[in-house]
């Protein structure tokens, strides 16, 4: 008795292979970038690494068109993100600058303005509307922004005189006190 | 009488004729400056053609030139701007490359892991199409093996085989 069996001819064993491998591989990348992005911003006790800031003319630093994050070794950092489009930017601003004013003079704080996503002509004017003072540049290719994983605007973080990040604000400062608290913090 | 009565018109006529022409004159003067100044103006379909080819961080997976972010709306401008001081459609992407990173870009530059998006989609369809070909080959053709109904146990068939059981299908056919 004969009966008619459709043959089965399987995909060879070496494709079978590549074709597991190449999943896994692309899974393990989507992974990754997905466990990159759920990382949130830097936490405080990261060392951060040194990045350029390049600064708008008229919001040099010692008459420096550009500054490093090492040049302030031995200094608290406040960087502070921002944009001209940001309205919550806006409510801190003041807070930022009279902060600054009072820490100027001792040469121990330094702020630091990122700019980011921004245009020019904007975010100067949006500087000259607040009286802003302290160093301020773009934040070029979102590079630090990137660097930081910031998550929108404003956002401020504070980095110690060993180059540690020890706070992040996420929105607004409410008050001058609060800025100063969180310098005092590590400026005594 | 009548001269001094016909003169007076005749000058305020003549004066009337004056001024209107110089009016005309101010207004076409005035609409061809403004039509010159519209034309140096890039329109917004000029804007849009390269606003749709870049993303605002800020605002994901959304096209700059729908984008109803006040963010947008300054990008958008600023493409206005060098579009009228004569940029061409390359520098102006640059220039949002330069300052953005190359992730405003809709369509990644052909660099590095981004190669991976313009290879990966086409290979995945080019090797998906080949099993299914070589799958619809399998089940369109049908293979006969024979079976060793006495011992349970099926035999891998041979071409002498094939052919005796294709010459007894054949005579069974015959004979029905």
């Amino acid at each position: 008795m004969t009966e008619t069996i459709p043959q089965k001819r399987g995909v060879p064993l070496w494709a079978q292979i590549i074709i597991w491998l190449f999943i896994v591989g692309l899974l393990a990348l989507v992974g990754v970038i997905l466990s990159k992005r759920q990382q949130g911003t830097v936490q405080p006790g990261d060392v951060i690494p040194d990045f350029t800031l390049p600064l708008f003319s008229g919001y040099e630093y010692e008459g420096r068109s550009e500054v490093q994050l090492s040049d302030f070794q031995g200094k608290v950092v406040v960087l502070n993100f921002w944009a001209s489009w940001c309205k919550p930017c806006e409510q801190e601003a003041a807070e930022l600058e009279e902060a600054w004013k009072f820490y100027e003079p001792g040469g121990e704080v330094i702020f630091l303005g990122a700019d980011y996503v921004d245009t020019e002509p904007e975010a100067r004017t949006y500087l000259k509307k607040f009286g802003i003072t302290y160093p301020n540049g773009p934040d070029m290719g979102t590079k630090i922004s990137q660097l930081f994983r910031i998550r929108g605007v404003p956002e401020t973080y504070f980095i110690d005189q060993k180059g540690v990040l020890y706070y992040v604000k996420v929105g607004p400062f409410l008050s001058v006190n609060e800025i100063k608290s969180l310098i005092a913090q590590k400026n005594p | 009488m009548n001269i001094t009565f016909n003169k007076k018109p005749l000058i305020t006529y003549y004066a009337l004729r004056v001024t209107y022409f110089a009016l005309l004159l101010i207004a076409l003067t005035f609409t061809t400056t403004t039509a010159f100044a519209q034309d140096n103006l890039p329109t917004d379909d000029e804007v849009n053609a390269i606003a749709q080819q870049l993303y605002c961080p800020v605002c994901e997976n959304t096209p700059l030139d729908v984008c109803p972010t006040e963010a947008c709306r300054q990008w958008r401008e600023l493409i206005r701007l060098q579009l009228s001081q004569g940029m061409t459609e390359a520098e102006i992407k640059q220039y949002f490359v330069d300052n953005y990173g190359a992730r405003v870009l809709a369509e990644p530059p052909r660099t590095g892991l981004n190669w991976l998006v313009y290879i990966l989609p086409p290979a995945i369809i080019l090797l998906g199409s080949f099993f299914l070909f070589r799958s619809f080959q399998e089940w369109t053709r049908p293979k006969v093996a024979s079976a060793d109904t006495g011992g349970g146990r099926s035999e891998a068939s041979s071409p002498e085989k094939d052919d005796y059981v294709a010459r007894l299908e054949e005579e069974l056919k015959n004979r029905k």
